[in-house]
């Protein structure tokens, strides 16, 4: 090894992301403000479910074991809906990384929303790009220290209440929320609030990029994604380059001001100077310290406050936009440009590929849905006790023990009412009781043992196995579920 | 100059697409990039060796001949286990006790205790009777079932929790459940038993032979009826077995009747009492009662069984 070469480990690089302004910035202020307010304030939204169930809207009761979404309860055994719920997020990941790459990386992934809002702060608090460089370049000083102390504590806020808010998503959040503050909360609370405020302090505040960079597995899973007709950001280094100092009016005059016109940009006839004026301006914006215009590269998360921060600079100069922009790589255009025109952006995305995609992922929602309306709000699950299979009584008599699981997923308490029907004469009993019904307390089930007889003449005494369906129904509302089961019998050596 | 690589390459060679240094080891032509890693993943690096060293000192971590070196804390896992069942008794003091004086019959309108008996007896059960009994409690051939309704020493509560405290047959308790067949091969010819085979096939509908029944029914007033009862229905104060049901402890067909009349049965149960608690005979009497084929005591019959 020479000992010219570079490190084998490197500081990180600090990266100070100057404001900018366009359409792309107002999107992505409108989408943190949409999930912050959504994450921050749902714990609060309440919902009645009557007198016995909680009335949080969206509430995770571990210890109940129920999820509870708006009119939504979910229990234990119905967890597919969570399964499903996941697939429907892979494929959604596959369907946006493909038609637009990292599309979730840019503008709704938290590591990007919550940086976003930690430099915001460092950015109210420090000023803007150059400030906060000359800050950091300048010696401690009484005013580096209150600054830094101020933003610190800003910071400190947002990840207290992002811990905060995580912790009444699991138990009713007013009570939750006094009992934070008299100290009264459980354990778990105080440190799941920690180890959240920690990791948000730290990943927002402290890490940033290299979150992305070194702790994340979706650069290099979505790069597999992407394909030559995903749109991604990209720099349109055949109208850039050579990149040079602004000569004043030396194009403006030859081409339209619209972002859409780039066949027209494209064919411009060479002059030696490109479109780039080596601003700097896609750099300085960069939360992730890139210069885009070395091409596609596994740290970009296509936030696009590129493409804002140079469309600005080309409206300043008379060109038109898009020199940075949206685009994939079967837009390059190829050296002579004859007949080559580009694909418009919907080509781009309505492909075979996303339609699959599209169809896979609504079918699932479609089922899912489908699942969810077609639901009971009573169910019975059985299970035959098969040790031993069949039990003789004293007068000859087959019998046959059977465990039910009865769900009675209603506020109210309900009597149900069991029955059989079977090709033969069954006889049920339930076990410690002389009638055919039971109560079920209220969003609860209850495990009822019950004995299926035969008479020692009747067919099914003697067969190998007897199909049967079990039935249970509400005697208050009617509401009724079944379950195929079998009977055993004695078999005749 | 050596390098680990396959090939050594000159010194500093650097990129030309990307700028930056190769480590110098080449595969086929192919050399490796010298990215730098991060340096706070080598702090993170460093600290878990730091935590490493500490959690050796504090916990019990390196092998050696006859254990592992304790540790500061003198943590154990043996001992937080053992601390764990400590406070799990301890957190179900309060239904032991109750349930070491506990009316058995009348267990089951306290719905907290009556399913701690049931669930702590089970465990009693497949700890201690699923041997013989089957974890099913379904029995085997000499060992009777417990899930149906038929009974040798009766089948109220009660009279469950007094055979599992002094078990049957046993030298041990003397309040053991005792009886015994005569093994009537050396006192009936084997025409006789032959007989009399047909007559307790015929007692519970079986087929059999009429002609040797009816000779059999005069020797079964002679020498059974006096325990099995006149119409062989049993008598439970001796644990005779009922011959006219379809339950047979050690089977109905004509060879095992033969073998049982001849040489006769001697089933033992173990008396539990010294080994299980009270409150443990109470669970699992109370578990195999709830089995399927319990039986309500009569006012009498639970006096009589005290």
């Amino acid at each position: 090894m020479s000992d010219t070469s570079q490190p084998l480990y490197a500081p990180r690089e600090p990266i100070f992301p100057r404001r900018v302004t366009g359409p792309f910035r107002r999107l992505k202020w409108w989408i943190m403000g949409v999930t912050l307010g959504v994450y921050y304030l749902l714990p609060w939204l309440r919902w009645d479910r009557g007198p016995n169930l909680p009335d949080q809207a969206v509430l995770l009761d571990l210890a109940s074991r129920r999820f509870f979404f708006f009119w939504i309860e979910i229990w234990p055994h119905e967890f597919y809906f969570v399964a499903g719920l996941l697939i429907m997020a892979g494929l959604g990941l596959f369907l946006f990384t493909s038609a637009l790459g990292r599309v979730w990386c840019g503008y709704t992934c938290p590591q990007t929303v919550w940086t976003d809002l930690f430099i915001l702060v460092e950015r109210w608090i420090e000023g803007d790009r150059n400030a906060r460089l000359r800050l950091w370049k300048a010696g401690w000083s009484l005013r580096k220290v209150r600054l830094r102390i101020t933003k610190w504590l800003g910071w400190l806020t947002i990840a207290v209440a992002t811990g905060g808010a995580w912790v009444f998503y699991f138990t009713d959040a007013p009570s939750l929320a006094r009992q934070l503050v008299t100290l009264d909360a459980p354990n778990v609370a105080y440190v799941s609030i920690a180890v959240l405020t920690a990791t948000t302090f730290v990943f927002g505040g402290l890490m940033r990029e290299q979150v992305c960079i070194y702790m994340c597995p979706w650069p290099r899973i979505q790069a597999v994604m992407m394909d030559e007709g995903t749109l991604t950001v990209g720099y349109r280094d055949w109208r850039g380059e050579p990149r040079g100092k602004h000569r004043k009016g030396a194009r403006a005059a030859a081409v339209t001001r619209t972002a859409t016109a780039y066949a027209e940009v494209d064919t411009l006839p060479e002059t030696g100077q490109g479109d780039c004026i080596d601003c700097m301006a896609c750099v300085n914006v960069c939360p992730m310290g890139i210069d885009i215009r070395d091409g596609q590269q596994m740290e970009c998360i296509t936030c696009a406050l590129c493409i804002d921060a140079c469309d600005e600079v080309m409206d300043k100069i008379g060109k038109p936009r898009g020199l940075i922009d949206y685009l994939a790589l079967v837009d390059v255009p190829p050296a002579d440009r004859t007949g080559w025109t580009p694909k418009p952006l919907w080509q781009h995305v309505l492909r075979p590929r996303t339609i699959l995609y599209t169809v896979l992922w609504s079918g699932i929602g479609l089922g899912l849905l489908f699942a969810l309306f077609i639901r009971s709000d009573i169910e019975m699950t059985v299970s035959p006790v098969r040790n031993p299979v069949f039990v003789v009584q004293s007068d000859g008599s087959i019998r046959n023990i059977y465990d039910l699981r009865l769900r009675n997923k209603t506020g109210d308490d309900r009597q149900f009412q069991l029955s059989l029907t079977a090709a033969d004469n069954l006889r049920i009993d339930l076990e410690n009781s002389d009638t055919d019904t039971v109560v079920v307390p209220a969003d609860s089930s209850l495990l009822q043992r019950i004995y299926i007889t035969a008479r020692p003449a009747e067919a099914a005494a003697t067969r190998d196995r007897t199909d049967l369906r079990l039935w249970v129904e509400s005697i208050d509302d009617g509401h009724r579920a079944s379950v195929a089961t079998s009977f055993n019998g004695r078999v005749s050596p | 100059m050596t390098s680990p690589g396959p090939e050594t390459d000159s010194p500093r060679i650097v990129d030309e697409e990307t700028g930056i240094d190769t480590t110098g080891h080449v595969w086929d032509g192919i050399r490796e990039l010298n990215n730098p890693l991060p340096r706070w993943w080598l702090w993170t690096f460093y600290a878990t060796i730091v935590w490493a060293i500490g959690y050796c000192i504090a916990y019990p971590a390196w092998p050696l001949i006859n254990g592992a070196t304790a540790g500061v804390l003198g943590y154990s896992t043996r001992q937080e286990i053992a601390r764990d069942i400590a406070a799990a008794a301890e957190s179900n003091a309060a239904l032991e006790t109750a349930l070491a004086s506990a009316d058995l019959p009348t267990l089951a309108q306290n719905d907290a205790l009556y399913r701690y008996a049931v669930a702590s007896g089970a465990a009693v059960f497949r700890t201690n009777c699923s041997q013989c009994h089957g974890s099913g409690a379904a029995g085997a051939k000499g060992y009777p079932n417990l899930l149906d309704d038929d009974w040798l020493w009766g089948g109220a509560q009660d009279d469950i929790a007094g055979t599992v405290r002094h078990g049957i047959r046993n030298e041990v308790d003397p309040d053991a459940r005792w009886s015994q067949m005569p093994a009537f091969g050396e006192v009936l010819t084997r025409d006789e038993i032959a007989a009399l085979v047909e007559n307790v096939r015929a007692l519970s509908g079986q087929e059999r032979d009429a002609t040797l029944a009816a000779t059999g029914a005069t020797l079964f007033a002679d020498n059974c009826a006096a325990c099995h009862g006149a119409a062989g229905l049993g008598d439970r104060e001796q644990g005779a077995p009922n011959l006219a049901d379809a339950i047979w402890l050690y089977g109905g067909d004509r060879d095992s009747l033969t073998d049982t009349i001849s040489n006769a049965r001697f089933g033992v149960m173990p008396a539990w009492s010294p080994r299980l608690s009270n409150a443990q005979i109470n669970a699992v009497a109370t578990y195999v009662h709830q089995l399927g084929g319990g039986e309500t005591a009569a006012p009498d019959d639970a006096a009589a069984s005290q």
